[in-house]
């Protein structure tokens, strides 16, 4: 039996007819095709897959899609306008807070939802925050050094 | 994950009748530690009825001397509010200290203490703190709600539906987290209150237990120093690769001073 999900994506009203047992992360990759949010550990551990419900960050591959029914989901996909990045994203760019990429998608939505709560984090503050995004090259220096850049650049 | 049917009733006497009508139900709270069980097929319920749409589950209040917050509330809501944090800032602290933040965005109180997981950090504050459980039956004392590893005093179609804390005139919490998980490899609540001396451990044993020798050696002197030569004994505390029985049995002690002075 299928369950119909409808929720606000990335400002667009949508709506979709998924297994109850699919994750929400698999609704956003199979089904809308937004492939930039990603699986890593799939254990919850990783991160990789961090998008925003109603604001708040959550690991999507530890959510069903039917618990999103409602909700305003928001994905890395929504940042860049017109081919501008976000100031967090071009942070990342600025700063070289990426190796290979895979945890990237992960570290911007979470680094946003801390921004979102304390503007202006502390270094300590960063990597206490970042306990739950895991980065596979270790390059949490510049990543840390990113987000305090990128919530700088958001503070104009 | 096998198969389910997913409920998402909006309130809780539909919760319940709902759960009745099924051939193994199961309520989901945040999820944080049944959706990945689920994953894993350590679990295969017919049907999974999720908690996360009702209302009169959610939200803090004062009440009488005492702060009532609603099973569904978050972790990040605990952690957050101003309420909490002019009451029992201890509370805040420990539930800010779980997992991850989008465990804490995810994760709630009740999810928590119905899960009832030996390494978890609310079992502590429910103890420690001397709280009352509500349930959609009955109000249960702290001492009589944590029975086991992962076993509650609650019933099959019994639900946590709020947690009433007294405020204490003072309370600690400490932890010895494990530093990939954050689950409390020990932690100990601290509380002295109208009811008395309170101290709580979690993570040491297969259930949380109290520890009435430094009980009344801190009413007496409620200073770190008071229970300096007190332990307790290592048999039956867990032992893993993170902490031999042993060195649980330390950081008991270690952390219960340490919970002693955070309280002040």
């Amino acid at each position: 039996m299928s369950v119909t999900v409808s929720m606000t994506l990335n400002g667009n009203a949508v709506s979709a007819d998924v297994e109850p047992r699919t994750l929400l992360v698999h609704l956003l990759r199979d089904h809308f095709r937004l492939t930039g949010t990603h699986v890593g550990c799939d254990t919850s551990q990783c991160g990789a897959c961090v998008v925003h419900v109603n604001g708040q960050s959550v690991k999507s591959c530890t959510m069903l899609a039917a618990q999103a029914d409602g909700a305003e989901v928001t994905t890395i996909e929504s940042l860049a306008e017109n081919g501008t990045l976000h100031p967090m994203q071009e942070a990342f760019r600025e700063h070289h807070g990426l190796q290979c990429g895979f945890c990237t998608p992960g570290m911007v939505m979470s680094a946003l939802d801390l921004v979102s709560r304390n503007p202006d984090p502390s270094e300590e503050q960063i990597r206490e925050w970042l306990d739950g995004n895991i980065c596979r090259c270790t390059g949490y220096h510049n990543i840390v050094k990113a987000i305090k850049a990128g919530a700088q650049a958001m503070r104009g | 994950m096998y198969d389910f049917t997913y409920h998402r009733p909006t309130s809780l006497a539909n919760a319940v009748k709902t759960l009745g009508k099924a051939e193994d139900g199961k309520f989901v709270a945040g999820g944080m530690t049944l959706i990945p069980t689920l994953k894993f097929r350590l679990a295969q319920p017919t049907d999974l009825i999720d908690l996360g749409a009702i209302a009169e589950l959610k939200g803090i209040k004062k009440e009488k001397g005492a702060l009532v917050i609603g099973a569904m509330t978050t972790h990040a809501e605990v952690a957050a509010s101003s309420e909490v944090a002019s009451a029992m800032p201890a509370l805040a602290t420990l539930a800010d200290s779980i997992g991850d933040a989008q465990v804490r965005n995810r994760g709630t109180l009740g999810g928590s203490i119905a899960n009832a997981d030996p390494a978890a950090d609310y079992p502590a504050a429910v103890v420690g703190l001397g709280a009352t459980v509500h349930t959609n039956k009955r109000k249960i004392a702290a001492d009589d709600f944590f029975k086991a590893m992962f076993e509650t005093a609650l019933k099959d179609d019994e639900v946590v539906t709020a947690v009433s804390f007294p405020i204490p005139k003072r309370a600690g919490y400490a932890k010895f987290a494990n530093p990939a998980s954050r689950y409390a490899i020990v932690g100990v609540m601290v509380s002295q209150g109208d009811g008395g001396l309170r101290v709580a451990v979690t993570g040491a044993g297969a259930s949380v237990f109290r520890v009435t020798e430094m009980e009344q050696a801190l009413s007496s002197k409620f200073a770190p120093d008071a229970i300096e030569g007190i332990s307790v004994p290592a048999d039956g505390l867990n032992s893993d690769l993170h902490a031999t029985a042993e060195y649980r049995a330390h950081l008991v002690t270690v952390m219960a001073k340490r919970a002693v002075a955070a309280a002040g």
